[in-house]
C-alpha cells in the first residue's frame, strides 16, 4: 500500500522556489532517507508536509494514505497520523510536556472517535510507551523544551512520536546536533517504533543517522528536485564522494 | 466639571465624613486626615499632562459622583456568594468598606498575633497602630493615595510580634455591594511582621453584584528584620469598576517577600507598588499577572527601591490583553548611593490577543551605585506563529494551541505565588478565561 506519494511539489516561501519538481512515493512499513547539502529543500519538504504556514505549495499533489494532503490543516494532517519531528523543537513555557502531550492525545482520540483519556488513564498510557522504548519520565513534568539539552529537545520529539503512534513520521535533522551516545539513543528509539504500518521519512545531512536507521531507499535532494535514488549503499556512496559527486543536472537529462 | 469643584465635592464629602462617620478617632489620627485632605485639595486628581498618568485617565472618575458606600448590615453576602473568593485560613471580611465580623473568623491565630479591622485595632491598640500607620513612605504621593488616608476609618489590621509563624494564609477580603448607587470605598490595610515573623497574606478586592463604583485602597506592609512574607493581592472587580491601588511595602534587614498583584476585573485600575529594601540583604519576588478583555484597562506603577547594599529583587509581570483593552506598565528601579551588591532584574511582557489591543511598558533605571547588577527586558507582541504551528502539527486544534500558549504565557506567574490555595484558584479562573481544561488528575 502507497503511504505517501509526492507528484511534481513545487513550494515557495517568501516569494523564492525552494523546491521545483519533488516527486517521491513511500510505501507502508519503508524508511525513506532524504539527503543532500544545506539548503537543498529537505527542510521545507519536511515542513511543507507537515503544513506550516509560511510555505507556499505552488504546484504539484501530495497524497497520504490516497488522501489530498496538502487540502488538510496542520492538525487534521496529524489526527490522521502524520508526525512532524522538528529540527528546531519549540519552547512553550508554562505548559509540563505532560499536560501538552495528553492534549495532542486527546485531539486525536477526538478525532478517531474515542474518549478522551483523563490524566491518570494518560499516565498508565504513557508509562507504556515509554518501556516499550526504554526511556523514563524525567522530561515529562518539565515545560515542553523549556530549558532542554539539544539532546533532550530530540529524544523529547521521539519521545511524542511514540506517544502519538503516527503511521507517517517525518523526521527533520533528528541527528543534528547529537553527540554519539544521544544518537543510538535516539535510533535504537526509532528502530523499536517501526514496524509494517509505520512509514519514515528519515531528513539528514549525514550518512551517520543510517548506519544506525538503515533505510530502505535513499534520494538524493539539490536544489529542490530529487537527483538521485537508490538502496541504503547510496548513502555510503555519497559519504565517500560527497554532494558535489551528485549534480543537479543529471536530474533534467 | 471644573477641577476646583471635583476637588471641592470631595472635600464636602470629607467634612461630612470628619463630622459624623469619623467620630471615635484619637487626636492624632484626626491630624493625619486633615493633613491628607489638605494635600488632596493642593494635589486634586492627577492628569493627562503628568508624566506619570500619560497613559491613563481618570477622568470618568473625576466625572462621577460617588456616595460613601453604606454598610448595608441588613444585607449581608451569604457565604456560598463569598466561596468563590475564600482561601482557607483565618480571614477578615468587609463588605462596602466596613469590617463585617459575623462573616470573619480568627481562628488559628496564634496569641498576640492579630487580624481584623484597623478601626477595632485603632480602639483596642491605638499605640500599636499609631507606631506603623503612614510610617513608611509617603502615602500622599498623588491624590488618590491622599484621599484614602484623609478617610482613613476601617480596613485590615494584620499584625505579627516576633517570631510568630502562621502556616495557614490570612486573607482580607473587600467585597463591594454596589445595589443602586455608586459607592466609593476607601480600605486602609495595615500589615505589620515583625522581626523574624513568617506568614502568608492575601488581599481579595471583589465585587458580589456588579455595578459602576470606586474602591480606593492603600495597603502598607512592613517586614521587619529577618521577617518571611508571602502576599497576594487579587483584583476581581466588577468589570463596571474603578479600582485604585496604592501597595507601599517597606522591609527590614535580610527579610524576604514574595509578592503577586494579579488584575483580572475593573473596567479601570491603577495599582502602584511602592517598595522599599531597607535593610541589607533584603530580598523581593515581586510579580504580577493582567488578564483583561472588552474595553478594560489597567495600569502598573511599580517601583523598587534599593536603599541599602547586598538587596536582591526580582520582577516579572505579565499582562494578556484581548478586545480592545489596554495595559500599561511602568518599572522603576532606584539603586540609592551605597547600596552596592544590589542585584535587580525586571521583565515585563505583554501578549497581544487581538488586533485592536494595547500594551505600553516602560521601565526607569535609576542607578547611583557603581558595583550592581540591574537588567530589564519588556515585550509586547501576539503569539509566536512557530509555537502555534508546533501545537498545531501535534494535531491539536488552533482555537485550544491559542489558549494553552496564553494559559502557558499566565502559568508562568500562577507557578510562582507560593500560597497553594491562592495559585490553585486564580489558576482555575485563568483557565476558565482562556477554556483550558484542568491538568490535576480529578477527585474521582
Amino acid at each position: 500500500m502507497t503511504m505517501l506519494e509526492i507528484q511534481d511539489l513545487h513550494a515557495s516561501v517568501e516569494g523564492n522556489e525552494i523546491l521545483r519538481g519533488v516527486s517521491l512515493s513511500v510505501r507502508a512499513g519503508e524508511v525513506h532517507a532524504i539527503m543532500g547539502p544545506n539548503g537543498s529543500g529537505k527542510s521545507t519538504l519536511a515542513q511543507v508536509l507537515a503544513g506550516h504556514p509560511a510555505y507556499q505549495v505552488t504546484k504539484g499533489t501530495v497524497r497520504y494514505e490516497g488522501k489530498d494532503l496538502l487540502d488538510m490543516d496542520p492538525e487534521e494532517r496529524a489526527r490522521e497520523g502524520l508526525f512532524l519531528a522538528f529540527q528546531y523543537p519549540v519552547a512553550i513555557r508554562g505548559i509540563t510536556n505532560s499536560y501538552f502531550l495528553r492534549s495532542a492525545v486527546n485531539a486525536i482520540r477526538k478525532h478517531q472517535g474515542l474518549p478522551e483519556l483523563d490524566p491518570l488513564d494518560f499516565l498508565q498510557v504513557l508509562e507504556d510507551k515509554l518501556k516499550a522504548i526504554g526511556w523514563d519520565d524525567s522530561l515529562m513534568n518539565r515545560a515542553v523544551n523549556e530549558g532542554f539539552s539539544g539532546g533532550e529537545k530530540k529524544r523529547n520529539e521521539i519521545l511524542q512520536l511514540a506517544v502519538l503512534e503516527p503511521r507517517l513520521a517525518v523526521l527533520d535533522e533528528t541527528d543534528s546536533g547529537l553527540d554519539i551516545d544521544a544518537l543510538k539513543t535516539v535510533a535504537e528509539a526509532v528502530n523499536k517504533l517501526r514496524g509494517p504500518e509505520r512509514s519514515f521519512v528519515v531528513v539528514t545531512h549525514y550518512q551517520r543517522l543510517l548506519n544506525y536507521i538503515v533505510p530502505d531507499r535513499v534520494h538524493v535532494l539539490a536544489e529542490g528536485r530529487i537527483v538521485r535514488s537508490g538502496g541504503k549503499e547510496l548513502a555510503l556512496e555519497l559519504e565517500a564522494k560527497g554532494y558535489d559527486w551528485v549534480k543537479p543536472e543529471a536530474a533534467v537529462a | 466639571m471644573t477641577a476646583a469643584s471635583v476637588i471641592e465635592r470631595w472635600i464636602a464629602q470629607f467634612r461630612e465624613f470628619a463630622a459624623n462617620g469619623a467620630s471615635g478617632a484619637p487626636a492624632w489620627l484626626r491630624e493625619l486626615r486633615d493633613g491628607a485632605i489638605g494635600r488632596f485639595a493642593e494635589l486634586g486628581f492627577p492628569s493627562t499632562r503628568q508624566e506619570e498618568w500619560r497613559f491613563t485617565s481618570i477622568q470618568p472618575i473625576a466625572e462621577s459622583a460617588f456616595t460613601p458606600a453604606q454598610s448595608h448590615t441588613s444585607h449581608l453576602p451569604s457565604l456560598s456568594e463569598m466561596a468563590p473568593f475564600l482561601v482557607t485560613g483565618p480571614r477578615a471580611v468587609f463588605v462596602n468598606g466596613r469590617f463585617i465580623e459575623s462573616l470573619s473568623t480568627a481562628d488559628g491565630m496564634p496569641a498576640g498575633a492579630w487580624l481584623g479591622s484597623l478601626w477595632q485595632a485603632l480602639q483596642s491598640q491605638p499605640d500599636l497602630v499609631r507606631a506603623h500607620l503612614a510610617r513608611y513612605a509617603r502615602a500622599d504621593a498623588h491624590g488618590f493615595a491622599a484621599l484614602n488616608t484623609a478617610f482613613i476609618k476601617d480596613g485590615g489590621f494584620v499584625y505579627f510580634p516576633a517570631r510568630a509563624v502562621v502556616a495557614e494564609p490570612l486573607q482580607l477580603v473587600f467585597l463591594t455591594m454596589a445595589g443602586g448607587d455608586q459607592p466609593v470605598s476607601h480600605p486602609r490595610t495595615l500589615i505589620v511582621f515583625e522581626r523574624e515573623a513568617a506568614g502568608q497574606v492575601v488581599e481579595t478586592y471583589a465585587s458580589l453584584d456588579g455595578g459602576t463604583y470606586l474602591t480606593n485602597a492603600v495597603t502598607e506592609l512592613v517586614l521587619g528584620d529577618g521577617a518571611q512574607v508571602h502576599h497576594a493581592r487579587i483584583q476581581r472587580e466588577s468589570e463596571r469598576a474603578y479600582h485604585i491601588a496604592t501597595n507601599l511595602t517597606h522591609q527590614g534587614r535580610d527579610s524576604r517577600l514574595v509578592s503577586t498583584t494579579v488584575a483580572l476585573g475593573a473596567g479601570l485600575s491603577r495599582h502602584h507598588v511602592s517598595a522599599v529594601l531597607d535593610g541589607t540583604g533584603a530580598f523581593l519576588l515581586l510579580n504580577g499577572l493582567s488578564v483583561l478583555g472588552g474595553r478594560q484597562h489597567v495600569d502598573h506603577h511599580t517601583s523598587i527601591d534599593h536603599a541599602r547594599p547586598h538587596g536582591e529583587s526580582h520582577e516579572f509581570f505579565n499582562g494578556v490583553f484581548d478586545g480592545d483593552s489596554r495595559g500599561v506598565f511602568n518599572g522603576r528601579i532606584i539603586v540609592r548611593p551605597g547600596a552596592q551588591r544590589t542585584d535587580s532584574k525586571q521583565t515585563n511582557n505583554n501578549l497581544l490577543l487581538s488586533t485592536t489591543a494595547r500594551a505600553d511598558s516602560q521601565p526607569q533605571l535609576e542607578i547611583y551605585a557603581d558595583d550592581v547588577k540591574c537588567t530589564h527586558g519588556s515585550t509586547v507582541g501576539p503569539l509566536d506563529e512557530t509555537a502555534l504551528f508546533y501545537l498545531r502539527s501535534r494535531g491539536i486544534g488552533p482555537d485550544e494551541a491559542r489558549g494553552l500558549l496564553t494559559y502557558g504565557f499566565a502559568a508562568q506567574i500562577l507557578d510562582q505565588v507560593e500560597i497553594p490555595g491562592v495559585r490553585v484558584g486564580l489558576d482555575r479562573i485563568v483557565r476558565g478565561r482562556l477554556g483550558v481544561a484542568e491538568s490535576r488528575p480529578s477527585a474521582a
